[in-house]
């Protein structure tokens, strides 16, 4: 079942709203295809972002993949938890393996965004 | 140390049982060989007081057999291509011949100190620029440095010569380079340490450069484009001469990562096809012993445009003398100390001229051969989306595996090794879901192909009838599954003491 308390993107990120901000991490599907997660780059807090920016990397044992910003705004906190226990990403990818928040810049970028069905279609196919 | 005592019951596990590292064997005052007795009394040597020893390094005491038994065994803990088959797609593992071990150890190379006069060498430089003439022959260039010390650093080189180029002509801000997603994945790497920009092209549907991508990326900015040909998928760029049209007219250079020349060597020139630089890795091409972060060689060719900016310093024969010439003024740069790997390079000399024209187009046919055999076999088995003719590697999916029983292309690729079979490539290139990259090498006979296919089939049948034996494998070999999280996370690569205290 995919969570239908947020949204999500083709590159199988997910951005839940809390407040002006939205709190982004990679979904369930992301973190088991990607394997053993052994380093997580998150972006530097304060930086600024247009949606769809590579904001930094996730590197497993199989490979180094770009993490991109589903929405634009600035970043005001991130995982901290990450840089010692990366494995979280693995063990809870949609609650304490979050990676970053961002305050929206423009909430109607939401709208542009799949909702749980269509990301349920988009790993169907 | 005493070595524990081993009953029969485990002995095919034996070699599993850590060994000793050479500080905690042998005993004090043993040793391999005596040097004579120095009576030239003190040596004044010229070193401050920081760098000096305080007390004597302390080096184990081991007798010559001691030492021999000891890197054996650790030879014998490992896979290497003297023990099996080896399908490491893109690394390219083959064999290295005997015969380039003789020559690169025959005292008129292996004794000279590079420091010594040009006069005292003149067999080596001549050899040296024999190499350099003959890869020339190969790429279809005017000139080659031999300097650079691996893959990576021509690729380095290659960025290096063509960024120097752009700033002679005052294009300053031409400083992004264009690289298809099948591209190894150190050339990104190498853009960025030469301070440029690279700029990702997406793959056609067929895995190869898509025109449309590439005519709307080039503009003033592009400083070049960067092609692995044949690609990481094994498949040959076909639009390779439009390719290089469209970037030379916006103004770049191209240059090719020849990781892969030992699928066209004697077919093919990148010269030809209209690139002006290309860098080789000799152990892949030229069966020089694999790098491994230790002593390689990735000599890089260039046009006679792009010649005045290679490192020094260079080799030049006048009137029958060799002699080593440096650039004029602030063009000269060294990228390595003295003249790179030399003895890597005389082992690739060895096999060109072994084999000679003849025989490496033959060398080329038969790896381009006996991977298109084991795609072939391999298609019964699991899915090759790219398989319109592949060259020297192909890559196959183990997403069947997966669709089936929760068995990854990891698993697969673990299991192999109780079959004696190295693993080959798995989760590259990145294009391909659970890809399975194979490149067999012109050195592998029918038989071990057959096994490798064979080997393969059970591995098939297991998944279905027993998938946890493959989700615990390997179970033949020394050690079994690593945490590999663990060792990308947490290395621990120094030897601390006996206690890793």
């Amino acid at each position: 079942m995919i969570p239908d308390d947020r949204k999500y993107t083709q590159e199988h990120e997910w951005v839940q709203v809390e407040g002006d901000a939205g709190v982004v991490g990679v979904t369930d599907h992301a973190a088991s295809e990607l394997g053993d997660i052994v380093y997580v780059d998150l972006p530097d807090v304060g930086a600024e972002f247009s949606a769809g920016d590579s904001v930094g990397s996730i590197e497993s044992v199989k490979a180094v993949a770009d993490l991109y910003i589903p929405v634009s705004g600035e970043i005001i906190e991130i995982n901290e938890a990450l840089d010692g226990d990366p494995a979280l990403v693995n063990n809870s990818p949609m609650d304490d393996g979050w990676m970053f928040k961002v305050r929206l810049a423009d909430p109607g970028e939401l709208e542009t965004l799949l909702d749980a069905a269509g990301y349920e279609d988009l790993l169907g196919k | 140390m005493s070595q524990p005592i081993l009953p029969p019951t485990v002995c095919q596990r034996w070699l599993g049982v850590q060994q000793p590292s050479l500080f905690e064997k042998g005993s004090l005052g043993r040793r391999a060989l005596e040097m004579p007795a120095w009576d030239g009394g003190e040596v004044a040597v010229d070193l401050p007081d920081e760098a000096r020893r305080a007390e004597p390094a302390d080096l184990p005491d081991l007798s010559e057999p001691e030492v021999m038994r000891h890197f054996t065994l650790l030879s014998n803990l490992n896979h290497h291509i003297e023990r099996g088959m080896y399908p490491l797609g893109s690394c390219t593992m083959k064999y290295n011949p005997r015969l380039n071990e003789q020559v690169a150890a025959m005292p008129g190379f292996s004794q000279l100190h590079p420091a010594q006069d040009a006069g005292d060498m003149q067999g080596l430089l001549a050899a040296l620029k024999l190499l350099e003439d003959s890869l020339c022959e190969v790429t279809g260039f005017d000139a080659c440095s031999l300097i650079p010390a691996a893959g990576a650093q021509g690729e380095y080189l290659g960025m290096m010569v063509i960024r120097a180029l752009h700033e002679a002509n005052g294009d300053h801000d031409r400083t992004e380079i264009l690289i298809p997603d099948s591209a190894h994945g150190t050339n990104p790497a190498s853009v960025v340490l030469m301070g440029m920009k690279p700029r990702t092209l997406k793959s056609r549907e067929d895995g190869r450069i898509d025109l449309d991508e590439l005519r709307a990326a080039v503009g003033p900015q592009t400083a070049g484009i960067m092609i692995t040909n044949p690609n990481t998928l094994g498949l040959f760029e076909k639009d390779i001469v439009e390719v290089a049209r469209i970037v030379h007219e916006a103004g770049g250079r191209l240059y090719m990562d020849g990781a892969n020349m030992n699928a066209i060597m004697g077919r093919a020139r990148p010269g030809d096809m209209g690139f002006d630089v290309v860098h080789m890795n000799l152990h892949k091409t030229f069966s020089t012993p694999h790098g491994g972060g230790g002593p390689g060689a990735g000599p890089t060719c260039v046009t006679a445009e792009l010649e005045p900016f290679l490192p020094g310093p260079r080799i030049e024969e006048t009137d029958g003398f060799f002699d080593f010439v440096r650039v004029p003024g602030p063009g000269d740069i060294a990228i390595h100390a003295w003249m790179g790997n030399v003895g890597v390079c005389l082992r690739a000399l060895a096999y060109i001229l072994r084999n000679g024209g003849d025989g490496l187009r033959r060398v080329s046919e038969m790896a381009v051969l006996n991977a298109n055999y084991l795609l072939k076999k391999i298609q019964g088995i699991m899915p090759v989306d790219h398989d319109d003719g592949c060259l020297h590697e192909f890559v196959a999916s183990g997403r069947v595996f997966k669709q089936q029983s929760e068995v990854r292309t990891l698993d697969v690729a673990k299991r192999l090794l109780d079959f004696g079979v190295h693993a080959p490539t798995i989760y590259f290139p990145l294009i391909v879901d659970e890809a399975f990259m194979v490149e067999p090498t012109e050195c592998e006979t029918r038989e071990s192909l057959d096994h490798f296919v064979a080997a393969l089939e059970q591995i098939k049948r297991e998944a279905e009838s027993r998938p946890e034996l493959l989700q615990t494998a390997p179970h033949a070999t020394p050690v079994g599954r690593l945490d590999e999280a663990k060792a990308a996370r947490d290395p621990d690569l120094r030897f601390l003491g006996p206690c890793n205290c």
